[in-house]
């Protein structure tokens, strides 16, 4: 073996070591698009007024609001985007039912102040074993605990009651799921000027607020009729504080204070200023896959791989006999090195994507029929083995090289131009091109050296 | 199987070949401006709902349930006995829940697998990045080979694969087919995979192409041809096999796009051989250039 070789060799051990060490276990290490998990896919578009035009800060603020209700709604790992300069995206994943998540998105965001006329109280945190010394007290503790629960279950369900029978009471709850027996809005963020984030005197980020002339009214009259009282904020259904009013405020400003740090006192003031000036917008497009499709097309794509595979597999071991043993070992490098790839990328594997996967299966030992073509010619030419080989790898790089670039251009071409799934099937298209270049080049000439050097004797299948 | 001893002479029917291409060529633009494709949602704007039944359904008990409810322009196109995708023009959520609540008020074991939802402005934007994304994809691909090949040999590539984009295009108008985003990755595949296939042939003129003088380019072209045909054919059927299951087993979502890539794999095999070659064959012998 001469050093070249040696040193392919190795590159190719390196190589394979790695993506294997990448792609095992495989166990939820491919991010799936939203076609494949099921999901929706939201695409907004933020809609002026004159008196409200579109503008940098009212999409920010825009975002700022969608951010906090997809929080609230309880997806994991969402994707909330700008898109150009006036439109969002939302991807929520795993959310099975898109009509919930559109209502979510599409209604305004609320914000109301309402006189407090009950609290229920707050469920203490569950006891945790490693706080008690043996069984028994967690145990006692844990009955104490389900105590104060039921007393906590019991007090809601006699607001609701309390609810139920008088039409202008409602009940609304704080993020410690609190409950909060509210009176009607007295006021609402529509009389909203402005919000700001300030630091109050003991250096606590506060939120001021200014009212509009019909709101500074409102205002005064609220805090004057509920001095000594909990005065509640609440923004879109869920209380964010309860003060006590001190005094009858008039001059059209107030302060929110809560627990708040820094930034979430900013979050709240540009959420604020977003429910004062909601930028109306429009579903521009909407795609939601059920969990249920997202598995299936799993199913079936790697099904299809997988037979697809076997036939491709098949073929070349029949019609290259020995040396489609080299070009089935090269195919399966390109498999999973184009897993490693799409781990390693980060890419989001879609639909189209499998289907550029299981496309890459064909396309990838075309390389090594390219190659395998010559090495025939140059043997039919009376060159040995060894020569053959080396003469055929090398007039057939050109061509393998020329042929693919063409198809990365176009692979380019669809990534730059493309949105969503089909970005998705570029990216693994250009994987897979890379990835079976590198099989057919190194990896089979690799295993060849190994295949003749061992034994000079070899004959090629004609 | 062996075609090495063979000696096919490929170009004796290029004229013919050249014709029944321009014959397929002009009726695929016929069809395609007096049919039209079938635009999905995609580029129309509109919404796809995609059910499931409890139990077996026909496509005119689907149409009935919805008409009842009001939708008068459906598509529904059913891919197993329970299984339906229902197509609506209007794209406003009432007409949207108006067809589930009917759908839902029939069948109360009903699944939504899926809900699209394209608007107008957003179908018109998409179609127009298609059609630059296609033209921008072509203008490199001529770029490269001219710089790696010859300029002729670039345009009789893209010739090659703009009959081979048409045609795809005619057939799914013929059938009738849904054009929908994912169609134009598989045009552009398609793309990649007829200029693979055709880079392939004129990569090994290039090399034959000192023997212009002695052999002719007939003679030159046949050779060439023949010297790559086990490659040409080995490919096409190594990557047909992994298609085909694409299209047998792939699912119904995936059908079209598997489809798009089967036709233009065997056209693409064919223009390489032919397209490619009988033009710049004819070329030529008309003009010829050392």
């Amino acid at each position: 073996m001469l050093k070249r070789d040696r040193w392919r060799l190795l590159l190719v051990v390196l190589v394979v070591a790695a993506a294997l060490a990448s792609v095992f276990p495989i166990q939820g290490k491919i991010r799936l698009g939203l076609d494949l998990k099921g999901g929706a896919h939201i695409l907004l578009q933020a809609k002026g007024t004159p008196e409200n035009p579109v503008t940098e800060d009212s999409v920010e603020r825009l975002l700022a609001v969608l951010r906090n209700r997809v929080d609230q709604y309880g997806v994991s790992e969402p994707v909330i985007q700008r898109e150009g300069r006036d439109r969002i995206i939302v991807d929520l994943p795993g959310v099975e039912d898109p009509e919930a998540a559109l209502e979510l998105i599409g209604k305004t965001a609320l914000l109301e102040f309402r006189a407090v006329e009950g609290i229920s109280p707050r469920v203490p945190a569950s006891p945790e074993r490693k706080n008690y010394e043996d069984d028994a007290s967690f145990a006692a503790a844990e009955e104490r605990w389900k105590a104060a629960a039921e007393q906590v279950a019991a007090a809601q369900q006699e607001m609701a009651a309390r609810a139920e029978e008088d039409d202008a009471l409602v009940i609304m709850k704080d993020e410690k799921n609190v409950a909060y027996l509210l009176g009607p809005p007295l006021v609402t963020g529509k009389d909203l000027l402005d919000a700001k984030t300030a630091f109050d005197n003991l250096g606590r980020p506060v939120v001021t607020i200014k009212f509009n002339a019909e709101g500074t009214k409102l205002f005064d009259k609220a805090t004057a009729d509920n001095v000594g009282r909990q005065l509640a904020i609440a923004l879109d259904g869920v209380v964010v504080s309860a003060p006590v009013v001190q005094e009858r405020i008039s001059g059209g400003d107030a302060q929110i204070s809560g627990s708040f740090s820094p930034a979430e006192a900013q979050r709240l003031a540009i959420m604020l200023r977003a429910g004062a000036l909601p930028v109306p917008v429009e579903i521009l497009e909407n795609r939601s896959v059920g969990p249920t499709l997202g598995s299936d097309s799993i199913e079936s794509g790697l099904r299809a791989g997988l037979i697809g595979a076997a036939l491709v597999v098949l073929f070349m071991l029949l019609y290259y006999r020995f040396l489609g043993i080299a070009a089935d070992v090269a195919l399966g490098v390109a498999v999973l090195l184009v897993f490693a790839a799409l781990i390693s990328l980060k890419a989001t594997l879609t639909l189209p994507g499998i289907a550029g996967i299981v496309l890459t299966i064909g396309m990838a030992v075309d390389g090594n029929i390219l190659i395998y073509e010559r090495i025939k010619e140059e043997q039919r030419a009376g060159k040995t083995p060894l020569a053959a080989v080396d003469a055929g790898f090398r007039k057939a790089i050109t061509t393998i090289m020329d042929a693919n670039i063409t198809t990365l251009i176009a692979a380019a071409v669809l990534y730059y131009f493309g949105s969503g799934p089909i970005r998705g099937f570029a990216v693994t298209l250009s994987i897979g091109i890379m990835a079976s270049l590198f099989s057919a080049i190194v990896v089979t000439r690799a295993l060849l050296q190994i295949f003749f050097g061992r034994s000079r004797s070899v004959r090629l299948q004609q | 199987m062996s075609l090495r001893t063979k000696h096919i002479r490929f170009m004796e029917i290029r004229r013919v070949s050249l014709a029944l291409s321009a014959l397929l060529l002009l009726g695929s633009m016929a069809l395609l401006m007096t049919k039209g494709l079938n635009l999905g949602i995609d580029f129309t704007g509109g919404i796809i709902v995609q059910v499931e039944f409890s139990s077996p359904v026909t496509v005119k008990e689907v149409r009935e349930t919805l008409a009842e409810s009001g939708q008068q322009h459906v598509t529904i196109q059913a891919y197993s006995d329970r299984g339906v995708i229902v197509r609506l023009a209007a794209d406003d959520e009432a007409s949207q829940k108006a067809a589930i609540d009917a759908m839902k008020k029939k069948d109360s074991g009903v699944n939504v697998l899926r809900i699209e939802k394209v608007g107008p402005v957003v179908g018109k934007q998409l179609r127009e990045e298609a059609v630059v994304a296609v033209a921008v994809a072509l203008v490199g691909i001529l770029l490269y080979i001219t710089v790696r090949f010859r300029f002729r040999f670039a345009v009789v590539s893209v010739v090659a694969l703009l009959h081979d984009t048409i045609l795809t295009l005619g057939l799914f108008s013929l059938l009738g087919r849904e054009i929908s985003l994912t169609f134009i990755a598989a045009i552009l595949t398609v793309v990649g995979y007829s200029l693979n296939d055709t880079i392939v042939v004129l990569d090994r003129v290039r090399e034959n192409w000192k023997e212009l003088r002695s052999k002719g380019i007939v003679h030159l072209l046949d050779l060439s041809i023949n010297q790559t045909l086990s490659r040409t054919i080995n490919t096409s059927l190594t990557t047909l096999l992994p298609v085909t299951a694409l299209f047998l087993w792939g699912g119904p979502v995936i059908g079209d796009f598997s489809l798009a890539l089967l036709a233009g794999i065997l056209v693409g095999t064919y223009s390489s051989i032919y397209i490619a070659g009988a033009l710049l064959c004819e070329w030529n012998l008309r003009k010829p250039e050392i």
